[in-house]
């Protein structure tokens, strides 16, 4: 019963949004072109790693698929041995990563952490048009959440969504990372709101605690904390809790 | 004699008091729902009606806000456990699953086969607690006592197997990174079964005095329709989301632990409308019924239930996603590790928190009386919103 529906859902829900799935002859066509950078994505970096950078590109070709997880809905053997050194993308996300890499070039930087979870770092000038991309073209339609992390030793934050797909089954496992990063001192980034309406809360969750400021979004306002909440941001490095 | 104006010149004429509502300000009036309102929990909503339509929603949550965040990134992975699981105490099992798996991805550990049917276990058990505990809200809320007064007590059966399972009766701390802490009890499969069969032959009843009571259809069915493409575009989740007709289950597009070797539908509805999003938790607690069958029947008599961790469990810098399908929908922790015992950072992302825009959404052009039927629908729980 599920399983028909769910392909009705997805030919209704999916209309307009998605018209190149990626398809095991896109991924041929890029096959020279290897799809993951050779360091370990680390996410505190010892350097700041602007996305501005091409990504690393590995001198042997990688091996196309690990066999345990190609397509959707099969299970992801996260818990036993999580790819930690040059992960090899299966068939399925390396369609993603090249889709990406062919629109956008050098200007964002693609890392495979694992299958079903991609990352993207961008500029934020670019976080806009990299978004609507995504959304309207390969149909990820919706933020499971928006995440700040402080970075003191770079002098940056770094805010990630974690976008997800209703309208695409085969994107149903998948969690699209998209992350990008601003300065300390003067946290500003565009909103992401007028892509998705469902960050509208988590972005305001995100000012308070971590003081970023988002252009275009309607209330950098309180949310959770205190009235009268006089502090820095709370989930900055340098607030102490007391007694700590 | 009818405009206002004529009116207002009338009786200035006569000499009466009257004010003029001529400003759309004077016929708003501002109302300001919870936070000690018995129907909102621990959560503030302002609403503003023009006559008992309500035009205008803003939550404000944070009344219960602990800092679960801040709080993870001073002690170590195992030390979070027990504070972690307060957002939702009546889901402890759930909420404390997906960090779990998050660390175990991070530490990079495989849980033993009959530790991850037993964990299994615990959290369709205490999915079901929730369930009922939220359908007992739910009942009371609508004017319907007796809804209250049933589902609280089968939930108390639910919660002595849990007990005898965790050894606590609402915050467990049983799901850990590795498996869980400790093994199911003697005879706990038969007494499992006997409370399943009495829990199936209970929502029938619960069928025929609650769901098909014509009150309760009235004030439900209808009232607040979220379309299938603004609750995708609001990006709301679980039983909100499959009442508006996107069969979405976490268990099913991302099956974690044994959870695909296990036969079961992801149920949902088509109408998107209040009465849809209380009729789907309760399909939800009948399948609920089914998966536990079919885990008591497969799970390996014997065998390790825990994961040996080192002392003080860290791996090497990493981050990771994870999420499971809790009573409220995904349930995802993004953790940051920096090679330190100690996370760097852990994000909490609730149903909770991502159900609430919808509340605004739907609110606003129902009438006031309407509220708590579309506030409880949500499925919102105001603690785990705030974490």
């Amino acid at each position: 019963m599920s399983n028909n529906n769910k392909k009705e859902l997805n030919k209704v829900g999916a209309s307009g949004q998605t018209k190149d799935s990626p398809t095991a002859s896109d991924s041929t066509t890029e096959q020279s072109q290897p799809s993951q950078p050779s360091s370990q994505p680390s996410p505190p970096p010892s350097s700041s790693s602007q996305p501005k950078q091409s990504p690393a590109k590995p001198s042997q070709p990688p091996a196309t698929t690990a066999a345990s997880a190609t397509g959707a809905g099969s299970k992801a053997n996260t818990t036993s041995q999580p790819a930690k050194t040059q992960p090899e993308p299966p068939a399925f996300e390396k369609g993603l990563v090249d889709q990406i890499k062919n629109k956008f070039g050098d200007t964002v930087n693609v890392l495979f952490i694992k299958p079903l979870r991609i990352k993207i770092q961008v500029d934020p000038q670019n976080i806009v048009e990299v978004a609507n991309y995504l959304r309207d073209r390969l149909a990820f339609d919706h933020a499971e959440s928006v995440a700040g992390t402080d970075y003191p030793k770079d002098n940056q934050i770094e805010v990630i969504y974690h976008l997800g797909s209703y309208t695409r089954e085969e994107l149903a496992s998948h969690i699209l990372w998209l992350t990008t990063r601003t300065n300390r001192d003067d946290a500003r980034l565009p909103t992401l709101i007028n892509v998705y309406k469902s960050v509208e809360y988590h972005e305001r969750e995100c000012y308070e605690m971590l003081g970023v400021y988002f252009e275009g979004h309607p209330r950098n306002e309180r949310f959770l904390l205190p009235e009268d909440w006089a502090d820095i941001p709370p989930l900055r490095k340098d607030f102490k809790i007391k007694g700590r | 004699m009818t405009s206002i104006e004529e009116k207002f010149e009338e009786s200035k004429r006569l000499g009466l008091q009257i004010v003029k509502e001529s400003a759309e300000e004077d016929r708003l009036m501002t109302l300001s729902v919870g936070p000690q309102h018995p129907g909102s929990g621990h959560f503030r909503f302002v609403i503003k009606v023009d006559g008992d339509y309500i035009v205008f929603c803003d939550p404000d949550p944070g009344y219960v806000h602990r800092g679960e965040e801040k709080m993870c990134e001073h002690r170590n992975v195992i030390q979070n456990i027990p504070h972690l699981e307060r957002p939702v105490i009546h889901d402890s099992a759930n909420i404390n699953y997906s960090y779990s798996l998050a660390i175990e991805e991070l530490v990079g550990v495989e849980v033993p086969r009959r530790g991850q049917f037993i964990r299994a276990i615990a959290s369709e058990l205490n999915r079901q607690v929730y369930t009922l505990y939220w359908l007992a809200i739910y009942g009371i809320f609508l004017g319907h006592s007796t809804m209250f007064m049933w589902p609280t007590g089968d939930r108390e059966l639910l919660i002595d197997l849990l007990e005898a399972l965790t050894g606590a009766r609402v915050t467990h701390a049983f799901n850990i990174p590795g498996g869980v802490r400790n093994d199911v009890p003697e005879g706990f499969k038969d007494r499992c079964l006997r409370q399943i069969k009495y829990l199936q032959k209970r929502f029938k009843e619960y069928e025929d005095i609650f769901y098909n009571n014509p009150l309760f259809r009235q004030r439900t069915e209808g009232v607040a329709v979220l379309s299938k493409e603004d609750a995708i575009k609001l990006g709301v989740t679980g039983s909100v989301l499959r009442a508006s007709n996107v069969p979405f289950d976490v268990r099913k597009a991302e099956p974690y632990d044994i959870y695909n070797e296990i036969d079961f539908k992801v149920q949902y509805m088509k109408t998107g409308d209040c009465f849809a999003r209380a009729y789907v938790p309760l399909l939800d607690m009948q399948e609920s019924c089914y998966i536990l069958e079919q885990l008591l029947d497969k799970i390996p008599s014997s065998g390790e239930v825990r994961a040996k961790l080192q002392p003080n469990p860290k791996g090497p810098p990493g981050e990771a996603y994870r999420r499971v399908e809790s009573g409220r929908g995904a349930l995802g922790y993004y953790i940051v590790s920096d090679g330190t015992p100690k996370p760097y950072r852990v994000k909490i992302s609730v149903g909770s928190f991502r159900n609430m825009l919808a509340l605004p959404h739907l609110l606003v052009g129902q009438r006031l009386a309407d509220m708590p039927a579309v506030y409880w629908s949500l499925n919102y729980w105001p603690v785990e919103a705030d974490r």
